[in-house]
């Protein structure tokens, strides 16, 4: 069977109902795997306690890119290939990465106050991220507000695919500007620069909290399925009922 | 716990966890009435063109 065969929605309900519970499972057993060993890693040498808070903080801003990613690659499905589970997966995942998006900037600000002394300040990388927050929200408002869900899906496809160009300035704000904010410390050319002590912890929570975001966005697109059925099964009484 | 900036942790801890938690139990409440509404809706004759094939 084809890739693409498993891009019906008939078939993506009966995969996903049998993946979702372990994928959920799989999800908040790293996770807690991961805070166990965050939480036992030593501190930092300069941040002290503080660097607790980068266990779910960068995992945060990597998925909140990472969902915007996705949803763009949704909107290439929906723009070029007019695929109805693209519009699903792009409509999904909107809320998903709002949340994480506004929870990079939330745990980033409470970092910032310990360490910059400041909740906020208006640099690139920050600038940025809250940008990208904006964009998410602004998806999420766009569908709202357009009645015909052809047409919103059309719209918000063409916005996600305008505001990806925030993602790489997201990624590269620390590279092009001088900012607060540390450069990458992780995915770097010459390797991460963050002892192991503390990158391994890091990367088991990114690998948890990516899981969790893949099972919430598995769960989101069956309920979006389910809704459009529901849609048509209520046209279809209303109309019988017109008829009667 | 976690020294002079424990409020800092937790809280980032805290609301995390708020806001997954409401994000999962959003999801799955939103999962239950759709389909909820739809066994209502099949149950009283109400189905899909393709559900005899499709679902079958």
């Amino acid at each position: 069977m084809a890739l693409m065969d498993f891009a019906n929605p008939t078939r993506f309900l009966a995969l996903s109902g049998r993946v979702l519970p372990w994928l959920t499972g799989l999800a908040l057993a790293t996770l807690a795997l991961g805070f166990f060993l965050a939480f036992r890693a030593p501190q930092d040498y300069q941040q002290g306690e503080t660097v607790r808070i980068m266990y779910i903080h960068v995992p945060f801003a990597w998925l909140a890119m990472f969902g915007y990613s996705m949803l763009a690659a949704s909107a290439l499905g929906i723009l070029v290939w007019r695929h109805p589970l693209a519009d699903v997966a792009h409509k999904a995942m909107a809320p998903i990465g709002a949340v994480f998006a506004f929870l990079c900037l939330f745990t980033g600000s409470l970092w910032g106050r310990p360490m910059w002394g400041t909740y906020w300040v208006w640099d690139a990388r920050l600038t940025s991220m809250l940008v990208l927050l904006l964009l998410y929200l602004g998806l999420l408002a766009l569908r709202s507000a357009i009645e015909d869900p052809n047409q919103a899906g059309r719209a918000a496809a063409v916005l996600s695919l305008v505001g990806f160009v925030n993602v790489p300035i997201v990624k590269f704000s620390v590279d092009w500007w001088n900012t607060l904010h540390q450069p990458a410390s992780v995915f770097r050319m010459d390797g991460p620069t963050i002892h192991p002590s503390l990158l391994w912890p890091l990367m088991i929570c990114a690998l948890g909290f990516t899981l969790l975001m893949l099972a919430l966005h598995m769960a989101a697109m069956r309920n979006e399925i389910y809704r459009r059925r529901l849609r048509v099964l209520e046209a279809r009484a209303a109309a019988e009922a017109a008829y009667a | 716990m976690f020294g002079e900036h424990g409020f800092f942790i937790i809280a980032c801890y805290g609301v995390s966890a708020l806001a997954l938690g409401a994000l999962a139990l959003w999801i799955f409440a939103d999962g239950r009435l759709v389909r909820r509404r739809l066994t209502e809706l099949e149950a009283r004759g109400v189905r899909r063109r393709s559900a005899g094939r499709a679902d079958a």
